[in-house]
């Protein structure tokens, strides 16, 4: 009887093990942060694109049909500007899932609060600056939670994202040009 | 011996008895009372004092933090926040890049600047964050803002220049856009109420009234709602008194909720009426729901309706014990609309300065006028005007309805600025008025003696 319980307790013991091995697997096997960040990134970057050129470009250019405006709720016609438009998005996901964020950020921002903040945030805009096509990767530690993060080239992808940044009152910088990476996405997933 | 021992131990048994009858007092308040006044702690803010004997209404939860508490000031706020524009919602707070802020202002939660229960810090608008509270986000604003060097952070939210959450008359480019304007407008109209009455309802005839038994003071009820807006045949006697079994010579405080819930929403949010939608079950109060109609059930009810003795502003003695329902300025079978409504009904109340020399003021003077035909609709300005402004909806554009919650529309006073003030005024006349204590006191008589420098401020911004 003695035995029996030894073994039951044996094969039990073993049992326990082997499933909390299986769990950890599991957690090891889950989606790469990279992966995750990178395809996150390739929708926001799709749609920011998509709505500047086909909606912001083609119906707001010289106001014909809506007037792309930063304060566009005082505006009948108003509509949000694109930057405005990634960070509304940005702070809807942010009441649904706390699974990751992402901001637009800038070494030259309109408004300075969206100037990088931490130090692999101040990093990674530089390295996608200096080194075109590239993206950052790193991770840090905010508020007591590692984070992965992830920084992606914003590339000025149309006339009216290179008009608005020269010409705006507060822009830092007044001399850019289609193509050039203008600030980056950050995207950040806890670990 | 023994006779000591029998005292003592008589006195310990009178002593546990006399705890468990207090224990079971209290524990019977804190946990079957609706209303728990024994253990409000701290006086609560001009904005919450009528509910707090309902406690449940913010703290839903025994054991809940900031969260629930959360949940409850946005259950409340949320949506004059968003209609406010909100400056600084919590979404621009809870990206993890602003960890380090958080430390300092947990701007996350509502509590952080306006923590109740706490008399000796709570300063204007509920607020008991120091004064200086910008500083700690904005510490190198002169940086992009030269003409900010040397202003202490004490002074950002100076009338006229800057607000946490509304800024809607204060942005830069609003301002710009109102560098050229007169103090007095040519045509100085109310828009809304222009629009308002451009479309006027369509007259019916009167139906018969339907009370069911007859009266010298029915006769004289049914006088008055004949000459009313409610002598139609959707507000006939028994829309409110009900009819057969349900009829009622007393209706209730909240009858009119029936047909008039923008209105009631409104009322009901504001310091007038929020005690009227405390619920017995004071956690189901919050959010209003869209339907307010289990309002209507006096039962369902916590509160009876405020009474001018419980504000904290001057009220006249008279006035003292009047309940405060839809009928307190509205009347019940007149249904006044319009400057008696709009002036006198607040007058009879309100015994402060600002009310007292309204009769005195140029805004009056032009109600006068309006009334005498001198002066198109619109060129009034009542207390209404200001403080329960006719707002057009917008979800149904060119539908009117009046802003009932009479703080939605106040503080910080340069909300008015632009639901009201630049219909007739320049926006540098309306800045200055607003930041000016002894013109508001005076119930704007005369000119402003301040000179706020934000529109100017902005001019020199766009030449640098």
């Amino acid at each position: 009887m003695k035995a029996t319980k030894l073994w039951g307790s044996l094969v039990l013991a073993g049992t326990v093990v082997l499933t909390a091995g299986c769990g950890g697997e599991e957690k090891a096997a889950g989606v790469d942060p990279k992966v995750m960040a990178d395809s996150l990134f390739a929708v926001m970057a799709s749609d920011r694109a998509n709505y500047t050129k086909l909606i912001i470009k083609r119906l707001g250019a010289q106001g014909k049909f809506i007037k792309p405006d930063e304060h566009w709720e005082d505006l009948d016609n108003g509509a949000p500007l694109p930057a405005q438009m990634f960070r509304f998005g940005a702070e809807a996901v942010a009441e649904r899932t706390d699974a990751f964020t992402y901001s637009l950020q800038s070494l030259w921002p309109i408004n300075k609060q969206n100037a990088p903040v931490t130090e692999v945030e101040k990093t990674g805009l530089q390295y996608i600056v200096d080194n075109p096509g590239k993206n950052y990767y790193g991770e840090e530690e905010l508020g007591g939670v590692k984070y992965y993060t992830a920084v992606y080239p914003d590339v000025a992808v149309a006339t009216p994202c290179v008009d608005c940044h020269n010409e705006h009152k507060d822009s830092p910088r007044t001399d850019f040009k289609i193509g050039d990476t203008m600030g980056g996405v950050v995207v950040r997933i806890p670990m | 011996m023994k006779k000591g021992v029998k005292k003592v131990t008589l006195l310990y048994s009178l002593l546990t008895v006399a705890v468990l009858v207090m224990a079971g007092v209290w524990a019977n308040e804190l946990f079957l009372e609706p209303k728990k006044e024994t253990f409000l702690m701290g006086e609560t803010s001009h904005g919450h004092h009528q509910i707090e004997l309902a406690c449940g209404s913010c703290h839903q939860s025994p054991f809940g933090g900031g969260d629930v508490l959360q949940d409850a000031c946005v259950g409340c706020h949320a949506a004059e926040l968003k209609a406010a524009h909100d400056s600084h919602p919590k979404s621009k707070f809870t990206d993890p890049r602003n960890a380090d802020r958080l430390e300092q202002i947990d701007a996350r939660y509502c509590i952080a600047c306006h923590s109740e229960h706490q008399p000796r810090i709570t300063r204007e608008m509920g607020v008991t964050m120091a004064v200086d509270y910008c500083f700690a986000c904005h510490e190198d604003i002169a940086e992009d803002r030269p003409s900010h060097t040397g202003m202490e952070f004490d002074t950002c939210a100076s009338a006229g220049c800057h607000n946490y959450h509304d800024n809607r008359a204060l942005y830069e480019d609003f301002l710009l856009q109102h560098t050229d304007d007169l103090a007095i407008q040519p045509q100085p109209i109310i828009a809304a109420i222009k629009d308002y009455v451009a479309k006027p309802a369509v007259a019916e005839p009167a139906p018969q009234p339907d009370y069911p038994s007859q009266s010298f003071q029915a006769t004289e009820a049914e006088k008055d709602w004949l000459h009313s807006a409610h002598a139609t045949a959707d507000s006939n006697c028994s829309a409110c008194h009900g009819e057969g079994e349900q009829f009622t010579e007393q209706p209730d405080a909240l009858v009119c909720v029936e047909c008039h819930q923008p209105q009631a929403k409104g009322f009901l949010t504001g310091k007038h009426g929020m005690r009227l939608a405390m619920k017995r079950d004071a956690v189901q109060s919050f959010p209003l729901n869209a339907s307010l109609k289990s309002l209507m059930d006096p039962k369902t009810r916590l509160l009876a309706p405020m009474t001018p003795a419980e504000g904290r502003l001057p009220f006249k003695v008279e006035s003292h014990d009047n309940s405060l329902t839809c009928n307190s300025c509205h009347g019940a079978h007149d249904y006044q609309l319009g400057a008696s409504t709009a002036v006198d009904s607040c007058m009879g109340c309100h015994d402060d300065q600002h009310t007292n020399a309204y009769k005195a003021s140029s805004h009056y003077a032009l109600v006068l006028r309006e009334a005498a035909g001198e002066l198109p609709e619109g060129s009034g300005v009542t207390c209404a005007t200001c403080h329960m402004p006719k707002l057009e909806s917008e979800q149904e554009p060119g539908v009117f309805h009046t802003e009932h919650n009479q703080n939605a529309n106040l503080r910080p006073n340069e909300k008015m600025i632009r639901s009201v003030c630049i219909d007739c005024h320049g926006l540098q006349f309306a800045l200055d008025a607003l930041a000016d204590p002894v013109l508001i006191e005076n119930n704007f008589q005369g000119q402003p003696s301040v000179s706020i420098d934000s529109i100017k401020m902005a001019i020199e911004r766009v030449k640098e």
